[in-house]
């Protein structure tokens, strides 16, 4: 199998946890934080690739090579930056399998109704919990939750757009990275 | 109008002044408790301390009913959230976001939010249009950043007004060669004579552009600059 390439965006317990995961299984992975301090979650002999960013910041994601990547995991605390991170993903670097850790659950239904796919870790815990206590499984409930609608428009109709930003024309995604 | 505007900082406040004083019907959704009890002192019950963002309190503030939603916080992500979810959740026909990283206004654009107000361009623009614009543009380098390409713009107190190219002292190794007028562009000849108003690119020495500057613009200073009277 060809190495994928996975970006992670909020190198939290979760983040670092799916980071350390995926490395160890051979994916190339990219972890991006705002604080260097967040990489101390990771362990001393990491395989991948930590930058310092905000991930909701275009020019960032584009930096840590998020053009042709596979995986695309908005994982930080803020549900809004990871819905914001994340469709920049989508939209404007086309990554094929994005997902939003929206703990919301009305904000992650309206979500994967608009075509991104959520991880609600409220809706999860709560399901999780429920069946331990002999309830039946929720529905909807399924861990990452596969978009279920789409946006208007697809991404192509931005990418004149995208590429006249300032910013996105640079070097190789994979020669600007930093560990 | 029915308008649910969403952050009550300096833009949602001065927003909600001027709509109410233009007579609409209005609600103002602050998150921060402290903030918004300090605006609800001036503004009343139509401030709610709920956090605009969730559906569950745009519902509350009745935006199905709301022809327009504007969302000026100070963080993007929470405008965009908020514009997405009244058009796509409520079907407000008309969203407003303000964005502060004038990078994420394509894809706010393309993610259907209706009408987006850039205050980071409003005061670049702004700045950029008081900053004079008698100088010397430097369009490009050339041989290493030897040479470079030069525009200047001739304004009344330029030198070079009413002259030949020939009566111009240049420094050496400092040509011009293209005179733009009315937005047509034609070679410099001996018995072309400026005017006020003339865009003139020119190549130099990099360590000629001072003389080519006092030659072509004049050394008189910038009104903005001279001291406060």
């Amino acid at each position: 199998m060809a190495p994928m390439r996975s970006i992670v965006v909020g190198c939290g317990r979760v983040g670092a946890g799916i980071a350390e995961h995926l490395a160890r299984a051979g994916h190339e992975v990219v972890v991006i934080d705002i604080s260097t301090d967040a990489f101390s979650r990771l362990e001393p002999d990491f395989p991948g690739t930590a930058v310092r960013g905000d991930g909701t910041d275009e020019a960032v994601l584009r930096r840590a090579g998020t053009e042709g990547a596979d995986y695309f995991f908005a994982l930080t605390e803020g549900d809004n930056r990871n819905i914001l991170s994340a469709q920049l993903a989508e939209e404007i670097f086309a990554v094929p399998h994005v997902v939003a850790k929206v703990n919301d659950p009305v904000r992650a239904e309206a979500y994967t109704t608009l075509g991104l796919s959520t991880l609600c870790r409220t809706t999860t815990l709560v399901d999780d919990l429920g069946r331990f206590a002999g309830l039946p499984a929720m529905p909807g409930a399924e861990g990452v939750r596969t978009a279920s609608g789409h946006h208007a428009h697809g991404p192509a109709d931005i990418g004149g757009a995208a590429t006249n930003l300032p910013g996105s024309v640079g070097a190789p995604a994979s020669s600007a990275r930093e560990r | 109008m029915y308008v649910i505007v969403v952050g009550g900082g300096k833009v949602g406040y001065f927003l909600t002044k001027e709509l109410l004083a233009a007579g609409h019907e209005l609600v103002l959704l602050e998150k921060d408790p402290r903030r918004a009890h300090q605006i609800a002192d001036e503004f009343g019950s139509i401030v709610m301390a709920k956090d605009g963002c969730e559906g569950k309190h745009l519902a509350e503030a009745g935006a199905s009913r709301a022809s327009i939603v504007a969302a000026v916080t100070g963080d993007d992500e929470d405008n965009l959230v908020v514009c997405q979810m009244a058009k796509h959740h409520f079907a407000v026909p008309r969203t407003i976001a303000r964005v502060n990283n004038p990078r994420n206004e394509p894809l706010f654009r393309h993610l259907g939010v209706d009408e987006i107000i850039s205050p980071t361009r409003m005061v670049l623009g702004a700045i950029e249009q008081d900053i004079p614009v008698h100088e010397l543009l430097h369009l490009a380098q050339l041989e290493g950043g030897e040479l470079e390409v030069l525009e200047a713009q001739i304004g009344p107190g330029s030198p070079a007004v009413g002259r030949h190219p020939g009566d111009i002292h240049l420094p050496d190794g400092c040509t011009l060669f293209i005179l733009i007028r009315d937005e047509i562009a034609q070679a410099i000849r001996p018995d072309s004579v400026f005017e006020v108003g003339d865009k003139v690119i020119a190549i130099t020495r990099t360590d000629c552009s001072a003389e080519l500057h006092e030659q072509l613009i004049g050394d008189e200073p910038t009104p903005e600059l001279v001291g406060q009277p």
